[in-house]
């Protein structure tokens, strides 16, 4: 069974967020990059069940300029076999996803993340399985697999499932995928040297959504302060003035 | 032109998130001169579906084909785009939840339709149409133009109130064309958390982290969150550390939630909390330590030890 892990490359979680004098744009001077969290997850996943024996091959694949590279170089060390991008600027989630239907044919599954922590699309995995006329599940926090079977578990409002799938299908996933995400060894590190990283031309693809303007949350009114001993106080403001209570 | 909303239901019931979707659906059409159209899959009495038509609703599609139990994607996403071509919609809205981030991608890919999430507000313009949602997981807005003659969108929970209003509706059954070999998917067990208020619907939230200490402390905000009515949430640590369950953690990589009343006890406030709970309305910090982050986002606190808070909290609210 091959496994495709889709990889969007991100600014890291902590990064001070900025845009340009006019707005249009995120400033991404200084900034370091990451492997989109959920990513990761499913990545260690992936590898996870390789190791187990259930799958025989990972391939991560990613939409981007030749920035990103160092980022599939991560995801190599971390244990893909080999990486595929698509040499353009990922603007889109819809031009992501056409690019990708491109390379994501012959996979038994693939992992996309629930969104990528800069955009917050939550839409590039949907897109993929709907374009490659595949299923797709989402909300999924757990795979396994076993008998050449795939099982999800699924999150539903207020409860989850169990769910066995045909394959080929592509798995939207979050929280509980994989408990902590694997850091590369150094082994892992020297061998994602040597590992096939293929650089494709795009196709041409369809924007269909374009930022026009971005901004910062307004400063909020400073926290209004009351004593430990006067917790009664609070209960009455949080009724009287928030009319929270 | 019309407008197209899917809400499911929660065995066979709608939530307050279902007519806030269809109250923005007919605050759009209202604007626009269109007609808002509801498509339901699953059995709702009838009674339970006039209620949308109180918040807007001019016709409601009902899919009663129990092959839909097992909230199939491919499946589902087919009926949507069924019931948006049969009613030549031009808008299709969804909820920012599960499902709706499930099958809007789908449903947009094949009506050749723009697509944006987590919309939080009306749109800024509808010609060009133009939305606003949060990016950098809460830290900043952003304003995006979709194209195409049809865009699709799932509305974030909580940010359109729904609005009663004085309407009659039709109810037709409607019999999308799903072939079996759509549905891939099959349930092998479905465990349900029963008894609780959920999480993502509480209006007001009840919320521990490591300053709570250990699992053995949680008496007294159990006892708050039943007093107020609460759902039950904690920092991540707190889940990881098994004190709590994994479904009530929130954050950015948790739960994402928007309650009018976070009550957040021993809780630093490092940003990747404060990416699943900022859009609460109001949020109140209790912590020890005077400089904790948590203070900057919040709009009431309490620089104090949460085992002398906690009770007194209890005591006070019981005397309200
Ligand atoms: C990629 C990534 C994703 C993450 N996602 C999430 C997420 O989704 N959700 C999340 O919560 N975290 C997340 N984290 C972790 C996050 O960075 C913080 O480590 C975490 O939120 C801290 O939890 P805490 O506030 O409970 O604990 P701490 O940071 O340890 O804070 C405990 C607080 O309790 C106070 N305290 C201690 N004793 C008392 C007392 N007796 N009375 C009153 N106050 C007391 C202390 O002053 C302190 O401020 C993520 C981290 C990363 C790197
Ligand atoms: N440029 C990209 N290249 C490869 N995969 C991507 C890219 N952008 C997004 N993805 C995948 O799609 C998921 C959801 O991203 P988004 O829809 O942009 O929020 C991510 O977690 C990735 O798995």
């Amino acid at each position: 069974m091959k496994i495709l892990v889709l990889i969007s490359n991100v600014p890291d979680t902590t990064t001070k967020i900025r845009f340009k004098a006019d707005n249009t744009a995120f400033d991404d001077a200084g900034v370091q990059w990451i492997i989109n969290p959920w990513d990761e997850l499913a990545l260690t996943r992936a590898v996870e069940l390789k190791e187990a024996g259930s799958i025989t091959h990972i391939t991560v694949a990613n939409v981007g300029t030749p920035a990103t590279e160092p980022t599939l170089r991560k995801a190599l060390a971390v244990g893909a076999d080999d990486a595929i991008r698509v040499n353009v600027a990922a603007k889109d989630a819809f031009e992501v996803a056409s690019q990708l239907a491109q390379v994501a044919e012959g996979y038994d599954l693939i992992l996309a993340g629930i969104e990528a922590s800069d955009y917050n699309g939550s839409a590039v995995g949907g897109m993929l399985a709907e374009l490659l006329d595949i299923s797709s599940v989402s909300a999924v926090s757990g795979i396994t697999i076993a008998d050449g079977k795939v099982l999800f578990n699924r999150e539903i409002d207020g409860g989850s499932q169990k769910l066995e799938v045909s394959t080929p299908v592509l798995a939207v996933v979050q929280k509980g995928i994989a408990k902590e995400p694997r850091i590369p060894a150094m082994r892992g590190i020297m061998m994602a040297r040597s590992k096939p990283l293929k650089v494709i031309d795009p196709s041409t693809a369809e924007e269909r959504t374009a930022f026009v303007k971005f901004e910062l949350p307004p400063k909020k009114a400073a926290c209004k302060m009351v004593a430990e001993d006067n917790v009664k106080e609070l209960v009455r403001l949080l009724h009287e003035e928030a009319k929270a209570l | 032109m019309s407008i197209l909303v899917y809400t499911e239901n929660w065995d066979g019931k709608f939530k307050k998130f279902s007519f806030e979707l269809v109250s923005y659906a007919a605050a759009v059409a209202k604007e626009t001169g269109a007609s808002v159209t509801v498509i339901s899959i699953g059995k709702v009495a009838q009674e339970e579906l006039q209620k949308l038509s109180l918040y807007g609703a001019d016709k409601v599609l009902t899919v009663e084909d129990e092959r839909f139990k097992s909230l199939d994607n491919k499946a589902m996403s087919k009926a949507v785009v069924a019931a948006a071509e049969a009613e030549k919609a031009t808008l299709v809205v969804l909820a920012h939840n599960n499902l709706g981030k499930a099958l809007a991608p789908r449903v947009s890919v094949r009506l050749k339709a723009g697509l944006e999430t987590g919309v939080m507000a009306l749109p800024l313009s509808m010609n060009p149409f133009i939305v606003k949602k949060k990016v950098f997981t809460g830290k900043a807005f952003a304003e995006v133009k979709v194209e195409g003659e049809i865009k699709v969108i799932t509305l974030a929970q909580n940010s359109f109130e729904p609005v009663e209003m004085n309407h009659t509706e039709t109810i037709e059954a409607f019999n999308p064309q799903v072939s079996d070999s759509d549905f891939t998917v099959v349930v092998k067990e479905t465990n349900k958390v029963t008894g609780k208020v959920l999480l993502t619907d509480a209006e007001i939230v009840v919320s521990g982290g490591r300053g709570m200490k250990s699992a053995d402390n949680w008496g007294g905000l159990e006892e708050l969150a039943d007093l107020l009515g609460a759902g039950m949430a904690c920092s991540r640590p707190v889940s990881d550390e098994g004190w709590r369950s994994h479904s009530e953690h929130v954050g950015q990589t948790g739960k994402i939630i928007a309650p009018n009343l976070y009550l957040a006890f021993g809780i630093s406030g490092a940003i990747q909390h404060l990416g699943g709970v900022s859009s609460s309305k109001v949020i109140v910090a209790v912590n020890k330590d005077p400089e904790a982050p948590i203070f900057e986002a919040a709009d009431y606190g309490i620089v104090g030890d949460v085992n002398v808070v906690i009770p007194q909290f209890v005591q006070a609210v019981k005397e309200l």
